[in-house]
């Protein structure tokens, strides 16, 4: 190495040292006061000889004001320019200057990059340097995330010469959790300090945040710990977390299983009403699911274009919307079609499994396949219940919405006079027709209800899952289960089967483990179902509606 | 069967039989031979065929004994996997990775033949399992189920959970079956070459032959005192139970043939197709067996070639013709056949024939279709 | 006669009279040679679960193959492209290649995505001698004389991604958690991984865990609940080979528990700007992908390109949100290009002279000089880590200096062994005490 170089890479490692100290605190007290020549500093990174000693040195600084021309040089967009300057290429294709301005020349005219123009170099072996840098800089940003997120990176890099850093940075912070996140990481770094004391502390404080972050470490800690304080108080620790670990596990698996449960549910209340209470096989129940979804789709995309302000109430429209959507095209269904064919069960099954495929390739046509729904920002993340464990807000508002649907149902079915006229003509279509019930409206009606109930459901599960035209097929076999598991024709065996099913399968999964831990679940619920059915063929429940006749013949 | 029970005469059935025998059995297989039918087309048409055995045994337990089951696709499976097995230890060696074992098991990790591989290595174990081992299946399924008078929709639902069961089990990789990918890359069967025109005009040649077959004998069998006995437990069941039949051996007893004559379709439709996947198992391909039986007209035999072969055929023709279409023409179809002819197919050709009845056939019938326009 | 017989008689003229006419109406066989237009396969699923990666590369294709035709076609004829939709469905897709080569007889294939896909194909093009383009990433392990694989291999994606994300700019990740869709690329991927892992980078296997779901799985909870416990120690990594729409509810749930990307970020072999730009971007800045091209680099053919392609997509009435390049979506523009390029230079469109004069060809492309190897029908690539950024693109985070030689059988697995069909040679050949066998003549 020449001696020039050692001087250089001393000098900037000395200025990197003093910087990460007094860094913070010097770019807090004049971020943008003292001279800065960004062309300079643009020349001594276009040269190769210097461009590394440079950017070790900017490492140390953190000031805002030279990110532009890190990034540009980063991404290939620095060019110097005959003057002696340099320019950037935006993004945009236009040319600014490293203060970010479109560049113009003397004319006023702006600046063109000649087309042999070749940007300025990064060397392969700077590339990191120039990312790392560029995440220094974001512990200072003013957005909270870069902040957070740099934070943690801190935290991970066992570089102990970033404390200082962070707590400067928790210092200045205003936010709690962003302060809680420094914090930590400080603690982190602070396991692999030289003294016992700052050791035994670190571990007490990760301890009582009862986080798995450090579990790791404190195990290997437990080897090669010397210090007998120390070492006791990390046995103490790892024992406080992993039985804390367990018990929220157990927690996390139930709101699983509910949260599942849930979504059999929705699946299947509609179906419970067309094949439980009507008996009528509706291959095209998944379709109706899939419509619900798209509406929310197509809402979605509305809003964005037409009130992209209100962006987020998109889905308060798009949930009735679903229900009537779904339900007016069950109508015309039941009305136009399948009303012919009571009685004969499997003509119905024939007959929908063709408007299914129908839909679905219309979907597919009108839609792509590309298609999805983004929650609205309130139900994005979680609330987090106990620490480490993040329950969505989508699930916890599909139980909610599927306990929502199911008082609503059970109400209208029990307490509404339509409801006593529905289940009349179930129980009874002969003598519901002579008191003077509509059997022909009746039947267009609970189908119809049978239908925007799935619709619903579709456009609940559009917050979680894909939004494309196979979305019915994959949920009808599950649903076809649920119901005649639950015991077809009764509501309160399709909330238990659904439930049932689906915190077992949750429980299941993680006593399986194992690489395909989600499959075998799935396949011991059925044995469990097959196995349920052949001892109570006719369900959790027993039965009542028009099905009662027909599972004798099929 | 007509209503007083005695046999019909079969003459014009014959003459139609011999009919199809001379276009499918010889026909076809002159012509592909002298140019004038291609090979692609001949391919084609031995897995139609192939598929119109899986959908005669699906009529004759749902169209004739009134059981639905909604997981034929899985005995299919198993017969073609049994040849599928053979087949691959037949050219083990040749393929990609030059190793004993086949491909899929040298991505997987698994270098030594797995033990429930190695009785495979013989064509007529793989035979006989493919045929057997289904019926075995339902054998062991309708003990289960039948002796415990599970019917109708609980018992379809039911086999459409084990249905989906081996779906599920099958596409694991762990199973040592291929995995989603399933077998593929057949050489050879016996030593004759896979790709060599004359072993698949041979195949061909087979399967409609076995199609013929089959059909014969499901004829003389519900011409027969049992095919009286599985029609009277689809028209009321509790009534043949009290009058003292044991329902349970007969539904148990078509459940196995169907299983049976699903087994054969499989072992003959792997080795024309060249591959087998568990996209063929499972819930939707058993629905559709029923789709073809119900659009050719169930209860008739005829309905079940009759739809198999016209369904797998149009949808090959339309998914070439209208890639982005050929769903809804097919659904729209479905819709149109059972609104305006409830007997499928068949039906259509029963009104052709038969102006002046209109009025009957309009009808709806209840569930059990027992129009005297129906024959056996 | 009576009428029930004549209605037998009626069922089984129809059952017989459909065979022949159906004989009679197909379509007549078609010859591909003479003077008319060129007709080449297009073999992509356009429905089903992997339609949301596979539909537009479908639509790249038509681009290339209408620019060629309008700067004149190829050997002074037009070329006329034949889609099939073989629907996501691997039986479908052996059928339809049959379709194409033997009935449509189409001079080439452009197609495929899964490796299952691929596999399903594979007899038919070789027992028809027939040719394919693939241009999906994949694990290798193969190297057919039939197909030209313009897709990465496992050393010009994955192995570059390790060892980034083992390197200080990675994060210094140390702990690997493989998630796969349960097919043949991921298993096999993540089979070399681990070994590469294990024997080359030294990591513990204690540090690796593994996962497969199946196509089109939806619920992750308790997948990403694991992630989160094997990640809480720090320095963890998800190394993601899902496939098609799988990635939409994985991701989604991945952000809704909250699992950040600088704690624990995710390295994407098949997830690029087509499926990113379906799901909320902002929980997902920060994750990573492995490509040999991003959208986001602007070299100037890249940018013309694009905007060829934006012009493109709105007359396809593709939406402008939607309408954006990947990875795959530029190796099959560039490889119809490759394509069009050899039948030149070969005078012909005859599967043996097209081989031939493929090896070592060079066409631009918006990553550069793009060019086949001389021996193993592969190409040669840059690699690039991007990370996805807040607008929906990916920002290149770093990449190899040179261009990287393409290497079908991964040293790791398979020491010595090559690939070589150039000047006689047979394909896969290990190398024995200095010498070359080849693999088809093993016995």
């Amino acid at each position: 190495m020449a001696v020039g170089e050692v001087v250089t890479r001393v000098a900037a490692g000395i200025a990197l040292i003093l910087a990460a100290v007094g860094g913070p605190g010097a770019a807090s007290a004049a971020p943008g006061t003292d001279p800065l020549d960004l062309d300079a500093l643009g020349a001594r990174l276009a040269n190769p000889k210097t461009q590394k000693a440079t950017l070790e040195a900017l490492a140390g600084r953190a000031d805002p004001r030279v990110e532009p021309l890190v990034r540009a040089l980063k991404d290939g967009a620095l060019y110097p320019v005959k003057s002696g300057g340099f320019v950037l290429l935006a993004d945009d294709g236009g040319v600014r200057t490293l203060r970010g301005e479109p560049s113009v020349d003397a004319k006023g005219q702006p600046v063109a990059i000649e087309p042999e123009q070749e940007a300025v170099g990064l060397d392969e072996s700077s590339f990191g340097l120039v990312n790392r840098l560029l995440e220094r800089f974001a512990v200072l940003s003013p957005r909270r995330e870069e902040r957070e997120s740099a934070a943690v990176k801190l935290g991970n890099s066992r570089d102990v010469s970033a404390i200082p850093l962070l707590a400067a940075a928790a210092e200045r912070e205003r936010d709690p959790s962003v302060r809680a996140v420094l914090a930590e990481a400080r603690a982190k770094l602070e396991l692999l300090s030289p003294d016992a004391a700052t050791r035994a502390q670190a571990v007490r404080y990760l301890a009582a945040l009862r986080t798995e972050v450090a579990l790791a470490q404190f195990r290997a800690m437990l080897a090669e710990e010397q210090d007998p304080a120390v070492k006791s108080a990390v046995r103490e620790a790892i024992r406080d977390i992993e039985s804390y670990v367990g018990l929220r596990n157990i927690v996390g698996y139930v709101f699983n299983g509910v949260s599942l449960g849930a979504v059999l549910l929705i699946m299947s209340l509609g179906l419970a009403v067309t094949f439980g209470l009507m008996g009528i096989i509706n291959m095209a129940h998944g379709e109706m699911l899939m419509l619900g979804s798209y509406t929310a789709y197509v809402v979605q995309e509305l809003f964005a274009r037409r009130w992209a302000a209100q962006q987020d109430y998109y889905f308060f429209v798009a949930l009735p919307l679903s229900f009537v959507v779904a339900a007016l095209v069950g109508l015309v269904l039941e009305t136009g079609a399948i009303r012919f064919l009571y009685g004969r069960p499997l003509e119905t099954l024939i007959l929908t499994w063709g408007i299914g495929m129908i839909f679905q390739q219309g979907a597919r046509l009108v839609f792509g396949d590309q298609t999805s729904v983004n929650p609205p920002t309130w139900f994005r993340g979680g609330v987090e219940a106990m620490p480490g464990l993040i329950l969505p807000w989508s699930r916890i508002f599909i139980v909610a919405l599927a306990a929502l649907a199911l008082v609503v149902l059970q109400w209208i079915l029990q307490r509404s006079y339509a409801g006593l006229r529905v289940r009349a003509v179930m129980q009874n279509r002969a003598m519901a027709s002579c008191v003077g019930i509509s059997t022909r409206w009746i039947d267009a009606m609970t189908f119809a209800l049978g239908t925007g109930l799935a619709g619903v459901a579709g456009c609940a599960l559009a917050l979680i899952g894909t939004v494309d035209p196979e979305v019915g097929k994959t949920y009808i076999v599950d649903s076809f289960m649920v119901v005649v598991l639950g015991g077809v024709g009764k509501l309160l065996g399709t909330v238990v089967a659904s439930f049932g099913i689906g915190i077992s399968n949750k429980l299941l999964e993680p006593f399986i483990g194992g690489t395909a831990a989600a499959v075998y679940a799935k396949v011991a619920i059925l044995l469990i179902v097959i196995l349920f059915l052949q001892w109570r063929p006719t369900g959790l429940f027993r039965q009542r509606g028009r099905a009662a006749a027909e599972s004798a013949s099929a | 069967m007509s209503p007083d029970g005695r046999a019909r005469p079969w003459g014009a059935e014959h003459a139609a039989l011999a009919l199809f025998g001379a276009v499918f059995v010889v026909g076809l297989p002159v012509a592909n031979a002298a140019g004038l039918v291609s090979d692609y087309y001949l391919n084609l048409f031995g897995k139609y065929l192939a598929l119109a055995i899986l959908a005669l045994g699906m009529d004759l337990l749902w169209g004739y004994a009134g059981i639905l089951s909604l997981g034929q696709a899985i005995f299919f499976g198993i017969g073609a996997y049994s040849i599928g097995m053979c087949m691959m230890l037949e050219g083990s060696g040749k393929g990609v990775y030059g190793e004993r074992v086949p491909d899929f098991m040298v991505w997987n990790q698994v270098y030594a033949l797995p033990l429930f591989w190695r009785p495979f290595e013989h064509l007529p174990v793989a035979v006989a399992a493919a045929v057997l081992l289904p019926a075995l299946g339902a054998v062991v399924i309708g003990f289960l189920t039948f002796r415990r008078r599970l019917r109708g929709t609980y018992f379809a639902i039911l086999t459409q959970a084990i249905a989906f069961a081996v779906w599920l089990m099958i596409n694991r990789n762990e199973m040592k079956l291929g995995g989603t990918n399933g077998l593929t890359d057949f050489k050879s069967i016996l030593g004759f070459s896979l790709a060599a025109p004359g072993t698949q005009r041979a195949l061909y040649t087979l399967t409609a032959a076995l199609l013929v077959a089959a059909f014969l004998v499901s004829r003389a069998l519900v011409r027969s005192k049992t095919g009286l006995v599985l029609q009277a437990i689809r028209d009321n069941e509790r009534r043949l139970e009290f009058l003292g039949y044991s329902v349970a051996s007969f539904k148990i007893f078509v459940f196995a043939v169907a299983a049976a004559l699903a087994g054969l379709a499989g072992l003959l439709y792997a080795p024309q197709v060249g591959i087998i996947t568990p996209s063929q198992i499972g819930v939707l391909p058993s629905l559709e067996i029923v789709i073809w039986v119900a659009f050719g007209g169930r209860g008739t035999l005829w309905g079940a070639l009759l739809g198999a072969i016209s369904i797998n055929w149009l949808r090959s023709v339309l998914t070439a013709t209208y890639p982005t279409l050929w769903p809804i023409i097919l659904g729209g179809l479905f819709v149109s056949v059972v609104l305006l002819f409830p007997q499928g197919l068949v039906g259509v050709g029963a009104r052709l024939g038969s102006v002046a009845r209109s009025g009957r056939a309009a009808t709806g019938v209840v569930a059990a279709p027992d129009a005297p326009e129906r024959t056996a | 006669m009576p009428a029930y017989s004549r209605r037998q008689f009626l069922r089984g003229t129809l059952v017989a009279g459909a065979g022949v006419a159906a004989g009679v109406g197909f379509p007549r066989i078609i010859t591909a040679q003479g003077k008319g237009p060129i007709k080449v396969g297009v073999l992509h699923s356009l429905s089903g679960t992997m339609a949301i990666s596979e539909a537009p590369i479908k639509e790249v294709v038509l681009m290339a193959i209408d620019e060629i035709n309008r700067a004149g076609g190829v050997l002074g004829r037009k070329v006329e492209p034949v889609v099939e939709d073989p629907a996501s469905n691997w039986d479908l897709f052996a059928e339809k290649a049959k379709k194409l080569l033997l009935q449509d007889k189409v001079a080439t294939v452009f197609g495929c995505w899964t490796s299952v896909s691929r596999k399903s194909v594979l007899p038919v093009f070789e027992k028809n001698n027939g040719l394919l383009f693939y241009p999906v990433q994949y694990e290798g392990e193969e190297c057919s004389k039939n197909v030209i694989y313009t897709g990465a291999t496992i050393n010009q994606q994955a192995t570059p991604a390790i060892d980034y994300l083992m390197s200080a700019d990675g994060g210094s990740k140390k702990r690997f958690y493989l998630l796969g869709s349960d097919y043949v690329y991921p298993r096999t991927t993540n089979k070399i991984l681990r070994l590469y892992l294990t024997k080359v980078k030294k990591v513990p296997e204690s540090a690796i865990a593994e996962e497969y779901t199946p196509f089109h799985h939806q619920d992750y909870q308790t997948i990403v609940g694991k992630i989160k416990s094997f990640s809480a120690a720090g320095d963890a990594a998800v190394i993601n080979t899902l496939n098609g729409d799988t990635n939409v509810p994985f991701f989604k749930e991945l952000a809704n528990q909250g699992v950040t990307a600088d704690r624990t970020p995710t390295m994407s072999f098949s997830f690029a700007e087509v499926e990113l730009q379906t799901l909320d971007v902002k929980p997902l800045v920060g994750h990573f992908a492995s490509w040999n091209y991003f959208m986001s680099l602007k070299t100037p053919e890249n940018l013309k390109w694009v905007s060829a392609w934006k012009a493109w997509a709105k007359k396809a009435g593709i939406g402008d949100k939607q309408a954006v390049t990947d990875d795959p979506m530029m190796h099959a523009y560039v490889h119809v290009k490759l394509w069009a390029e050899a039948v030149k230079r070969a005078e012909s469109t005859e599967v043996d002279r097209v081989l031939k004069a493929i090896e070592s060809l060079q066409v631009s492309s918006p990553v550069g000089k793009y060019k086949v190897d001389a021996q193993n029908h592969h190409t040669w690539k840059p690699v690039y880590i991007g990370k996805i950024r807040a607008d929906g693109q990916f920002e290149v985070v770093w990449k190899t200096k040179d261009w990287v030689r393409p290497a079908p059988w991964s040293e790791v697995t398979y020491p010595g062994r090559g690939c070589d069909w150039s000047k006689g040679g047979k394909g896969s050949f290990d190398m024995v005490g200095g010498k070359r066998v080849w693999l088809s003549e093993k016995s």
